[in-house]
Parts: C-alpha cells; sequence; structure tokens
C-alpha cells in the first residue's frame, strides 16, 4: 500500500517573496509543493494552503489589503470554510487578517525598526493543523523578519482570541517566558500567531519555512510543516 | 450620470500606537516646534466616482470605505464630497 504524498499549494502573489522558500520547505518534509497564482480561481485540488512572506502589492495601502481581494482569495475563502487547512505566514498572516478569517490586524513594529533575526516561540495550543505535532509549552526558534509585525486587535477580539484559546503562538524566552523583554514588535499580549474557532486556518509572523533546513539555521520549522503535511492527508483520509 | 469627486480621510484608531506619528512628532523638536504633541499620521484618499445622483456615489464611497479603504480593526474613516478640480 502507497501512502499518498501531500499538496499542498502555495500561493505567488505580485511582491510574494518567500513562495520558493514554503514551496521547499514542503518538498524538504515529504510533501508536494504546488505553486499557485493569485490571479486564478483554481486552487488545483490542492490538499492545504500557504500564503507565503513577502511584500504583496508593495505593501500599498496597507499590508496584505491588496492581496486579500485576489480572485484566488475567494476559493481559499471556500476552502478554509470546508474546514482545508490554511497557513498564512508573515505577509500572508497580514492577508489572512485583511480577509477576515483570522482575527486582528498587524501594524508597524512599536519600534519602528525593520527586524530580522532568530525568536523563540511558546506554542500556546496543539489544537491546529500546524500544531499537532507540538505541546502547549513547548518553545521553537524560528526566524522573524518584519517591519509591521505588531498584532493588535479591538478589545472585543481579544477577548475573544485570549477567552476561546485562538492564541498559537507567544513570542517567548527559549524556556518559554513570555515578557516585554521577549517580545520584538510589541504585539498585543507577545502574541506571534493566531487561528481561527475550528484551529484549520493559522496566521503566525515568524518563518518557519526558513526553519527546516539544520545547514542553514533553527529547525523551528519542521513540527508546523510536518503538521500541517498530517492535516493534508488526515482531511482527504490518504 | 455625473461624476463626484470625494474624499476619505482614514486614521489609526485613537488608542492605537501610531508610530509614524511618533516618529514625525520626535523630528519636529530639533527643527525648533517644541510645542506641539498629539501627532497622528493618516492617509488621504480621493475618488471621482461615476453615479446617477449623489447619494448613490456616497454610499458607495462608504461601502468601498468599509471594504477597502479602511480596516475596521485599526482605523477610523471619514468620507467628504469635494468640488471636482
Amino acid at each position: 500500500m502507497t501512502v499518498r504524498t501531500p499538496r499542498v499549494g502555495v500561493i505567488t502573489f505580485p511582491g510574494s517573496l518567500d513562495d520558493r522558500d514554503a514551496l521547499r520547505a514542503v518538498a524538504t518534509m515529504g510533501g508536494e509543493g504546488v505553486p499557485l497564482w493569485h490571479d486564478s480561481r483554481d486552487l488545483l485540488g490542492v490538499d492545504a494552503v500557504v500564503l507565503p512572506g513577502g511584500f504583496s502589492y508593495g505593501d500599498y495601502l496597507r499590508c496584505g489589503a491588496i492581496a486579500a481581494r485576489a480572485p484566488l482569495m475567494e476559493e481559499l475563502r471556500a476552502f478554509a470554510e470546508r474546514g482545508g487547512p490554511v497557513l498564512g505566514i508573515c505577509n500572508g498572516f497580514q492577508i489572512l487578517c485583511e480577509t477576515g478569517l483570522l482575527p486582528g490586524a498587524l501594524i508597524r513594529n512599536a519600534s519602528l525598526r525593520f527586524i530580522c533575526r532568530d525568536v523563540w516561540l511558546r506554542v500556546e495550543t496543539s489544537q491546529t493543523a500546524v500544531t499537532r505535532d507540538l505541546a502547549p509549552g513547548e518553545t521553537i526558534e524560528i526566524p522573524i523578519k518584519h517591519g509591521e509585525g505588531q498584532w493588535v486587535a479591538t478589545p472585543e477580539q481579544l477577548a475573544r482570541v485570549e477567552g476561546e484559546g485562538l492564541v498559537v503562538f507567544r513570542y517567548s524566552s527559549h524556556d518559554g517566558v513570555v515578557d516585554d523583554a521577549h517580545n520584538p514588535n510589541g504585539a498585543t499580549h507577545g502574541i506571534a500567531g493566531v487561528r481561527n474557532e475550528a484551529g484549520n486556518v493559522v496566521g503566525l509572523m515568524p518563518h518557519p519555512e526558513h526553519a527546516v533546513d539544520p545547514d542553514v539555521g533553527p529547525t523551528g520549522g519542521q513540527p508546523i510543516f510536518a503538521s500541517l503535511l498530517e492535516s493534508a492527508l488526515a482531511r482527504t483520509g490518504a | 450620470m455625473s461624476t463626484f469627486r470625494f474624499e476619505v480621510l482614514v486614521s489609526l484608531k485613537p488608542g492605537l500606537l501610531d508610530p509614524q506619528g511618533k516618529a514625525v512628532e520626535s523630528a519636529l523638536p530639533p527643527m525648533g516646534w517644541t510645542n506641539v504633541s498629539g501627532v497622528r499620521v493618516g492617509k488621504h484618499i480621493r475618488l471621482d466616482v461615476e453615479a446617477p445622483d449623489e447619494a448613490t456615489a456616497l454610499a458607495q464611497v462608504q461601502e468601498m470605505a468599509t471594504r477597502l479603504l479602511s480596516n475596521p480593526v485599526i482605523e477610523d474613516f471619514e468620507v467628504s464630497e469635494v468640488a471636482p478640480a
């Protein structure tokens, strides 16, 4: 009996930067990466979708605002509502917030500086499509590289996100301490990533696709992509 | 059909830190203006809309402002009609 290889689509928008890295990370972890184009209306039957980092449409108007209205995003919304696993990374997270698939918004870092370095994240829940291989309280190391990664929300959204356990990752120390000293961008409550109610849609500012190859840095992205591939397979029942 | 010109002013919600405003505010004192506070930076968007009447055009701009021009999580907006150039 052969196990089917999960097919993970990676959407390229004008100005996407990390689509190739995301495709490579999928392949590195044993999946098949499928390039998708923003201006199409066809997800090509993929089992999961990654929205990669970059500066879609030059970040004009607001980060992710124009990309969120791209033709393929209507298909993505339907895919997400059917329970399809969706991972938004950095600009992809900004896009998911702009579509309303995830709560909150990303604004300029409190420091006003673009930040590019490795950070530690504390996993808050394993109840998502991308953290099933991780345990709450576990920490992973992943790079960030963003100028507008400060997650904020309305008071109502924040209460819901915290009350319903929708926080997936918080910036932390190596041993899981969440405080201002380990919050790189001023994000509310140190929030680095959130999920939707069903847990099939997750967005985060750090870049797991840059953290799967031990030859070039930390490997905190491996369990995230491994989880995503498992979720993709589970969904199709393969 | 007529063409109506609107301005949409988009600003960060009052409670939110406005890093751009903060940066501008901190750049003013070295230039001699030590009497400035409360600087906020927003966006000004001008649109010419073709519609049968002003009310229709205004309603459309309000919807554009809600659905694309602003993000209700972090921003407020004001729409005003202005005289075409």
